[in-house]
């Protein structure tokens, strides 16, 4: 039997939603993601925090919404220069589906040093 | 005897018109139901409510006569004339019994097609089309069983109704999760635990990675654990598993009650206390409540969780009851924002095609009528919100790869004893679930087979997930393998 490894005072006991469950995605992982966000044909979207506020519904907006992008690789730059940025920060992907008006995904690519 | 009346139409002729128009005569006695409720060149309207009937009639009763009979005992009819039905147009009131199919496979009864007008029925009320639809007439003599199979509720009268409080992409937002099912737990032993001890439960399955725990649908306010003290403890352990977790969490706190004003103190203390979530039984806990609690979570922000108990006494037998997919829709019209559904590959009954179409009818805003799902008629929910479908019992992460498969994303999946059965306990159970999800939601997004590959999948997430492995060990064996005893009709044939 094992002891659960969770607690208010261990930072790296806090998640970030979808996918923070597995280890960090590998480059190959990541890439994998934006290609079934563009097939779904959501619009990709970047955004950021530093992790002290991530709680909050209202993350920065890294530049708008890429409406329309399909360049996997133009995608996975901006995520690049998100994160080259705000290098503390978590940065997260989403992709917006606007019939539904929700995130068809949601991922935070980079992780913080959580707190 | 049957001087029919009162509606002019331009393709009359005068003389028609003329006879059409004369005042009809009082005449006591019993009719044959077919004389007035057997209209089979009726087309129906885009505002008349439309129901499917399986009818099995005693012998010897023929076929138009039970249809119609069933069209006149759901609506104006009665089993005699009345001089005061000269006093209005029945004509225009009365339900009408527009069509007969064979039901494929089985020669004891048949399918029969009823439209009411809209008028029969008070907008925005469930409680007031079942009783007119399931009422009487199910204990008519004439028929040795009647099910009703499904309902077409026209645009015109899902408007006057409040539907989910909140809706799927709502709850997505107000709870932050996106692209993934939302996970659940029952919490157990369903009877018996003391508020603090169930509250330590929900606590430990909730920092373990579940996104909600459950009240059991018979834990209400009983000596054990009265209903306070569990809104208090269950909502630290929600508030603590937030700020170890950093995400959100909730705990459907049943409100169901003796009385609709005692569910709504229990409602309004939850509200009170922070809670996201609250649960309500709509059969058992009543329709008029049931909308009620709904609107009023509407007005406060609360999102709705629905359990069914009962659903089984009306659904289950093929000949006799009301099908689950009007259970369903009732519920899409009075108000959730989750409804179990049925797993599919639990423990508990549901054939795939025929719960793939009543999740659609949760879901979507549009569903076409689609026989071998069992959808008798187009379905227009128009702007209405969309309910989540639950499933529930009898799973455990060896299932997981084909519940996201015939679930998708926008799903709550629940396990019970799949969670707080781990040998490690909850918050183990809970990880071993949260990390097989993930693993298959991204498989199924880079294009994999969830239902050909479960086992890779699960097996390569375990290996960085000591709690999955462990989980994967303790159920390899248990499978549920009973044959469904309401199946489609179309897969007698």
């Amino acid at each position: 039997m094992q002891d659960y490894q969770s607690s208010l005072s261990d930072p790296s006991s806090r998640k970030f939603e979808t996918f923070s469950y597995l280890p960090p995605f590998t480059p190959e992982q990541t890439r994998a993601q934006i290609e079934y966000i563009v097939s779904k044909g959501w619009n990709p979207g970047i955004e950021h925090t530093e992790p002290e506020n991530a709680g909050g519904h209202y993350w920065y907006m890294w530049k708008l919404p890429m409406f329309g992008e399909t360049d996997v690789d133009a995608i996975l730059k901006e995520v690049e220069a998100c994160h080259a940025a705000h290098p503390k920060n978590h940065v997260r992907l989403l992709g917006f589906d606007n019939f539904s008006q929700s995130a068809g995904a949601a991922m935070v690519i980079y992780r913080g040093d959580t707190v | 005897m049957s001087t029919h009346a009162v509606v002019t139409t331009p393709q009359l002729t005068f003389f028609e018109s003329l006879e059409n128009t004369m005042a009809k005569t009082y005449d006591a006695g019993v009719k044959e139901y077919r004389e007035t409720y057997w209209m089979p060149d009726y087309t129906p309207k885009e505002t008349d409510i439309l129901a499917c009937f399986k009818v099995t009639p005693q012998d010897g009763v023929p076929r138009e006569e039970v249809a119609a009979a069933v069209a006149a005992e759901s609506s104006t009819g009665t089993w005699t004339t009345v001089w005061t039905d000269l006093l209005t147009d029945l004509d225009y009131y009365k339900g009408r019994a527009y069509a007969i199919e064979d039901v494929p496979g089985d020669d004891t009864c048949f399918y029969a097609f009823v439209a009411y007008p809209i008028d029969l029925f008070e907008e925005g009320s469930v409680v007031n089309v079942m009783t007119s639809l399931v009422g009487n007439v199910f204990g008519f003599k004439a028929l040795r069983a009647l099910r009703l199979e499904d309902i077409r509720f026209p645009i015109a009268y899902v408007m006057t109704c409040n539907g989910p409080p909140q809706g799927i992409q709502m709850e997505r937002d107000i709870l932050n999760k996106y692209g993934r099912p939302l996970l659940g737990c029952t919490i157990k032993p369903k009877l018996g635990l003391s508020a603090k001890n169930y509250g330590r439960a929900c606590y430990e399955g909730l920092r373990g990675g579940l996104d909600f725990t459950k009240d059991d649908e018979n834990v209400n306010s009983q000596p054990f654990m009265r209903w306070r003290a569990r809104f208090d403890f269950v909502m630290e352990a929600i508030q603590k598993a937030e700020a170890e977790t950093g995400e959100r969490k909730g705990h459907y706190l049943n409100v169901t009650a003796p009385t609709s004003d005692e569910m709504m103190k229990r409602a309004e203390y939850a509200k009170e206390i922070g809670a996201p979530i609250i649960m309500h039984d709509y059969i058992t806990g009543g329709w008029s409540a049931n909308t009620q609690l709904a609107q009023w979570c509407q007005d406060n922000g609360m999102l709705l969780h629905i359990h069914r108990a009962m659903h089984a006494v009306l659904d289950r037998n093929p000949h006799h009851g009301i099908h689950f997919r009007v259970l369903t829709k009732i519920l899409r019209l009075s108000g959730g924002d989750h409804l179990h559904s049925g797993t599919v590959v639990g423990k508990l009954e549901g054939d795939r095609d025929a719960t793939l179409g009543w999740i659609d009818t949760m879901r979507d805003s549009y569903i076409k009528e689609d026989r071998s799902r069992g959808l008798f008629f187009d379905q227009d929910w128009g702007a209405m919100p969309g309910v989540f479908p639950v499933a529930s019992g009898g799973i455990h992460v060896w299932h997981m790869p084909a519940l996201v498969s015939i679930f998708g994303d926008d799903s709550v999946l629940q396990f019970g004893g799949g969670t707080l059965g781990h040998p490690w306990g909850n918050a183990a159970g809970a990880a071993a679930n949260r990390v097989a999800v993930e693993a298959c939601v991204e498989a199924r997004n880079m294009g994999r087979e969830l239902e050909k590959e479960g086992k890779e999948i699960l097996t390569a997430a375990a290996k960085h997930s000591p709690e999955l492995a462990a989980a994967m060990e303790t159920w390899k064996e248990i499978k549920f393998e009973f044959d469904t005893v309401d199946k489609l009709d179309v897969s007698h044939k």
